[in-house]
């Protein structure tokens, strides 16, 4: 049983509300995440087979060692905050193995664990 | 995304289940909404934590909100900081020192309530209640209150946005849809149902067109951005108009990277298609339109090749573009603020709306809805104006008469009101009340010119929660205004009803319901029955002086108790039109002159604006001014949005500064290199009216030629006194604005949309803020020159070569604005004479 955040990054916009609920929840100062997106362009494919003059803008939540996966709040039957306030409505909580039955092929999907 | 297995997952015993006030431990959780302050356009449910002493610790959005489903945008994640903040005004405060010395001395509200109302009622009596000018922001919890407060306590019908020229924000397309299809218009996300994606009558649209705006970042006109991303999780396609790659053009299927101040031209290009391709839905136009023939007419040789020159586009994509729009079963067109920031205004907003009637995506699943503020609760703006006496409402400043006539403006416009500050024409302006607003660092176009302006008004209050580069630099009486976890409150932007519950209080701060309450009653007892701000809103929900009220049916505490929102089943209704729900006479059809959707529109040609829609070249631009273009090689647009900030709010905040510290320039990295400026360097932006600085932001996403600049910069952390304020000119883009520049019918304003150039800022470079405040500015405008004092003005710039060529080009920018009204509005009056469409 391995709790898991499952993260549908094609859609993710960068708004940083992932970034801004977890550092409220931790407490953690100024240039401390739990939970911090990275970001991948603006720039256009020139040479890959039907990708020429597609833009590439890719955004992707990278989790810290300060996640626990918002144990207290998890506890009590909430989503941890990251999830809760995703903007995008892009990112899911619960078991990795239900969650993986989301990964279908038809938009880019990442799974996240912790360290326990 | 699937909304139904969302709303089945959500543990209810953790969140609530249903209560609007429980307690949580030592904490007392309220269930409620935002807005402001600090600002915002939308309205989230939240779920507010206080401790034991009453303080806020906490806040998370409620998952059971159909609004927002939980989610926050950063703004509201971080309202703990803000609304604990140790920068917050916590009592009222008088003048100590000069004008721009920062020196206060704190007095009490009965203190500041004596000297306010011993002022106002010296104004009325001497000099009448006219020459108080109002101003007021956009975004926090003034729409209807403030205007309420200016009408029936101070009694003054000039209130505005002041320095803020050609009421350039959402009036121009609420205007403009109203004249075409009798009601606004959004698209239709299901937002205007409470079981959003899941209601059974909803279907996302299949191509949404997003123009003028970055939704993700505006969150504006009551329209959360995101909405967006979960209708393409369901399929929506997106195109999207832009002068800047954003993330959905990043996604879209055409990206029209559109020259900004020529989104009309290209407006009319797709219609020029899908008319000409006969893309039209002809059942919608034979049965609802009227005036199609004319609009047909009207775009004829203006095709995709005419626009791609004057737009920079390429004309295949306009036609893909236009045709991947009407071929769709469901589209709608998200439109923005760049579309009144552009001379065109009422031009692209009628092409816009023709685009929409031509494909009959009018209030189909999907499509771009009609819409109403709930329960009609909101009906039009400038509540109480009624009640001013009629002497002094003849003093409402005003600039267009057919516009004014019609009385849909129900603010009187700035331009005149700032030239009566100027030049005692036709009054001069004794008081000035700021209250959710910060001229200086946002609103003011031309913020050196209104620097010197606002220094002419005798008396100035200033209400607001922090103390603002404005305030220190003119105001004599500050008021500290309490946030939103602070008050009780109501408001309408579309759907649902939403409230505000009270939560908390900070040291002296009241709500801007509270101060209005309390000086209402001194000053026009008879106005102000209501005993607190929950009566006032309950008035203001089922009553407002209406005959017949409004359909909102219960109260304050009701609304509350509701967890603060109610939905309106009229806006969850499609084809309304159809069903005889839009004409007070209950009979189908639109609440238009004709009863039906205006290609040719009635009210247009009423206000002198050309009824079909109409591009006019910005004044100062690679085509306008080719010579002008060779020195200043930068077309320089600007205002587009950020995450962390509503407007000049959320500087105070280092979490918000974490994100996003500086003001940011962004240059395509080739240009950049071409002037030696790298990524992180400071810049100086100059127009021929003055400069900025900002940091530069090297991005392709954006065009060579192209630049765009950030808004309302202001720095808390810097010395607030004179010369710096805040450091609140050093990065304005407002140093480069124009007032008195306007579209046809004095709406709109080209400020989107100028000639710049760049180059890297040195060490020791004299700072805007000393040029302003020390020497007069840039002395780039005459007074009175653009209200058409031209006699003075060459007078006044005889022997100086600088005002001359200022004269020069406001002549030829009064010269370009008549021939564009000979142009496009007479032409089509005498087009429509001759067809036997308008009245002699
Ligand atoms: S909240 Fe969601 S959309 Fe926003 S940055 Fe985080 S993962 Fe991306
Ligand atoms: S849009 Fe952002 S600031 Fe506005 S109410 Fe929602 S979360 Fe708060």
């Amino acid at each position: 049983m391995t709790k898991a955040i499952l993260i549908n990054y094609e859609y993710c916009t960068g708004c940083h509300s992932c970034e801004v609920a977890c550092k409220k929840e931790l407490d953690l100062p100024k240039g401390e995440f739990g939970i911090k997106v990275e970001e991948v362009g603006p720039f256009q494919f020139t040479t890959r087979p039907g990708l020429e003059g597609t833009w590439e803008w890719t955004y992707m939540p990278v989790i810290t060692q300060a996640c626990d996966l918002c144990a207290d709040r998890t506890a009590e039957g909430k989503m941890p905050m990251c999830v809760q306030h995703c903007q995008a409505w892009c990112m899911y909580y619960g078991e990795a193995e239900d969650l993986v039955k989301k990964m279908d092929g038809k938009t880019r999907w990442s799974l996240i664990t912790v360290k326990e | 995304m699937d909304y139904q297995e969302f709303l089945d997952s959500i543990d209810r015993k953790a969140y609530h289940e249903g209560e609007w006030r429980w307690q949580e431990g030592d904490l007392t959780v309220t269930r409620t909404n935002h807005w402001s302050p600090p600002g915002c356009h939308n309205g989230c449910g939240v779920l507010l934590s206080v401790d034991k002493d009453g303080k806020l610790v906490h806040i998370e959005g409620d998952p059971l909100a159909p609004f927002n489903g939980g989610k926050l945008c950063m703004r509201c994640l971080d309202m703990v900081e803000a609304v604990n903040h140790p920068d917050r005004l916590k009592y009222p405060l008088k003048r100590a020192g000069e004008r721009g010395e920062n020196k206060w001395e704190r007095i009490t509200w009965d203190e500041a309530y004596d000297i306010i109302v011993e002022k106002v009622n010296w104004i009325k009596e001497t000099h009448g209640s006219h020459t108080i000018i109002f101003d007021h922001g956009t975004g926090r919890n003034i729409g209807w209150q403030l205007p309420l407060f200016a009408s029936t306590a101070l009694e003054t019908p000039n209130v505005c946005n002041f320095g803020f020229t050609g009421f350039a924000c959402y009036l121009p397309r609420m205007i403009g849809a109203s004249a075409k299809m009798g009601e606004m218009t959004i698209i239709d996300v299901s937002e205007t149902h409470e079981m959003r994606y899941a209601a059974d009558t909803f279907r996302r649209p299949d191509v949404i067109m997003v123009w003028g705006n970055e939704p993700l970042k505006a969150n504006a006109d009551g329209f959360l951005g995101h909405w967006i991303v979960e209708c393409m999780q369901m399929g929506s396609k997106i195109i999207s108009i832009d002068p800047r790659l954003t993330w959905l053009g990043s996604r879209a299927e055409y990206f029209l990277q559109v020259r900004p101040g020529t989104d009309a031209a290209l407006g009319i290009a797709m219609l020029n298609t899908i008319i000409n391709e006969d893309l039209v839905d002809h059942d919608f136009i034979d049965k609802w339109g009227y005036g199609y023939e004319q609009l047909v007419e009207s775009v004829q040789g203006k095709d995709a090749d005419w626009a791609a020159e004057i737009c920079g586009l390429d004309a295949d994509d306009i036609r893909g573009a236009a045709r991947l729009y009407a071929t769709a079963e469901s589209a709608s067109i998200q439109w923005g603020l760049a579309f009144e920031q552009q001379l065109s205004a009422l031009g692209v907003t009628a092409a816009a709306c023709d685009l929409m009637g031509v494909t009959g995506n009018i209030d189909n699943p999907g499509g771009n809805l009609l819409i109403k503020c709930a329960f009609d609760i909101e009906k039009r703006y400038g509540l109480g104006d009624f009640k001013i006496p009629r002497e002094e409402y003849a003093g409402k400043m005003t600039l267009s008469a057919g516009i004014e006539s019609s009385d849909i403006v129900a603010c009187a416009a700035t331009d005149p009101l700032l030239h009566a500050v100027e030049t005692g024409d036709p009054f001069q302006p004794q008081m000035l009340w700021i209250e959710s607003a910060n001229p200086l660092a946002c609103s003011g176009m031309d913020a050196p010119r209104m620097y010197e302006a606002m220094n002419k008004i005798p008396f100035i209050v200033v209400a607001d929660p922090f103390m603002t580069p404005t305030a220190v630099a003119h105001a004599d009486i500050v008021l500290p205004v309490a946030m939103s976890c602070e008050r009780n409150a109501v408001r309408t932007w579309w759907t649902p009803a939403r409230s505000i519950s009270k939560c908390t209080s900070y040291y002296e701060a009241k709500s801007d319901e509270q101060i209005i309450l309390d000086l209402g009653k001194r000053l026009k007892p008879e106005n102000w029955p209501w005993k607190d701000d929950k009566e006032l809103s309950t008035w203001y929900l089922c009553d407002q002086y209406a005959e017949g009220g409004t359909r909102y049916e219960g109260d304050f505490e009701e609304l509350q108790a509701r967890g603060g929102y109610k939905y309106d089943p009229w806006d969850a209704e499609y084809y309304k039109y159809e069903k005889g729900m839009c004409r007070p006479d209950g009979q189908p059809g639109f609440d238009t002159a004709t009863g039906r959707f205006e290609f040719w529109s009635w009210g247009y040609n009423h206000w002198g604006v050309d009824p079909m829609p109409y591009h006019i070249e910005p004044k100062d631009s690679p085509v306008s001014t080719p010579e002008k273009f060779k020195e200043y090689p930068f077309i320089a647009t600007s205002g587009g949005r950020s995450c962390e900030f509503f407007h000049s709010e959320h500087r105070q905040l280092e979490t918000m500064r974490e994100f996003h510290p500086y003001p940011l320039v962004t240059i395509h990295p080739e240009a950049a290199a071409e002037y030696g400026i790298e990524d992180g360097d400071w810049v100086w932006i100059e127009s021929t009216h003055g400069r900025c600085r900002q940091k530069a932001f090297l991005f392709p996403g954006i065009k060579k030629d192209t630049i765009h600049m950030e808004h309302a910069w202001w720095y808390p952390e810097e010395e607030a006194a004179e010369p710096s304020l805040f450091g609140v000119f050093d990065s304005n883009i407002n140093n480069m604005t124009l007032n008195f520049e306007t579209g046809q019918g004095g709406i709109g304003s080209g400020i989107k949309s100028f000639l710049a150039r760049i180059y890297k800022y040195e060490p020791g470079d004299q700072m805007p803020g000393e040029k302003v405040t020390r020497e007069g500015g840039w002395g780039d405008y005459i007074v009175g020159v653009m209200a058409g004092d031209a006699e003075s003005a060459a007078q006044a710039a005889e022997g100086n070569a600088k005002l001359m060529k200022q004269l020069e080009d406001a002549k030829r920018v009064q010269a370009m604005k008549v021939e564009d009204a000979d142009m496009q509005g007479r032409n089509a009056l005498i087009y429509a004479k001759e067809h036997g469409e308008a009245a002699e």
